[in-house]
């Protein structure tokens, strides 16, 4: 038999730290996408019963490092950490995304700035606080950001567009970093 | 062009696809005859005022939005989930 190596999304890409924002990759554990079948109630008292994890209203996440549920877009939820518990198939579509989505934090006073050059959008702390989520663009890459911390952010985009991320990361943290 | 996303809010065109008239939601039956069926795969309005047009949240929470929009002013007067719009016609 082969010996095949696991490699994760950003190997040997990252970390990066440029001017005031550093970019490291997340090991987010298992990634599972929820979408209710019929009742969202009902699965959000067999998240909360399982995982201690409440159904995530739209733009909203729950949870802290470890063991996320983040909105995902309409009628989705993004579990991130734990194995779902089997007794969650009785009210969801439950699907495995652990190898399907690459999870980068950016942190730092210059966070902000940097995705205010990629997402179109407001990030700023008036409106885009702790617990936070946010399906959208980075750049022309399909993404979800949430904000984890004061000055921290949590970026999933497609595992293929990986290093085109790190690329795009990078351009605009030398941007807003050459501003001084 | 911002675009008053029921679940996301305001966000700007570059996150959404634009499909056509709301014509989908009023798909004729499997019988319903040739002159139904050519009437809902090719015959369009072309108003200059208000139209009613499916725009796909692509870039964001993935949903289908019924926008009510004037083609003269741009002016979007509605948006709401075509579900929602779907199931309050059936």
């Amino acid at each position: 038999m082969v010996e095949l190596t696991a490699k994760t999304p950003c190997d040997g890409l990252l970390p990066l730290s440029i001017g005031e924002a550093q970019l490291t990759e997340v090991a987010a554990g298992v990634l599972t996408s929820l979408t209710p079948l019929g009742d969202a109630a009902a699965l959000g008292a067999a998240l909360e019963k399982a995982h201690g994890l409440g159904w995530p209203a739209p733009l909203r996440a729950r949870g802290k490092e470890g063991a996320r549920c983040i909105w995902f877009g309409r009628d989705t939820a993004l579990l991130m950490g734990p194995a779902p518990d089997p007794a969650l198939g009785r009210h969801a579509a439950v699907v495995d995304q652990s190898d399907a989505w690459a999870v980068v934090q950016l942190k730092g006073p210059g966070a902000v700035a940097v995705l205010a050059r990629l997402v179109p959008v407001d990030l700023r702390d008036g409106t885009f606080k702790r617990g936070h989520t946010s399906r959208t663009q980075l750049y022309h890459m399909s993404a979800s950001i949430t904000k984890t911390g004061a000055d921290s952010f949590m970026i999933l985009v497609f595992r293929s567009m990986a290093a085109t991320l790190v690329h795009d990361m990078k351009t605009a943290m030398e941007a807003v970093a050459a501003r001084g | 062009m911002r675009i008053d996303c029921p679940l996301c809010g305001s966000r700007d065109m570059r996150e959404f696809y634009y499909q056509g008239a709301a014509v989908a939601l009023a798909r004729p039956a499997p019988d319903a005859g040739e002159a139904a069926w050519d009437d809902y795969v090719h015959l369009r309005d072309n108003p200059a005022g208000q139209t009613r047009e499916l725009w796909h949240h692509e870039a964001g929470c993935s949903a289908w939005l019924v926008v009510t929009r004037d083609t003269v002013s741009h002016e979007i007067s509605k948006v709401a989930l075509a579900a929602d719009v779907k199931e309050a016609g059936a």
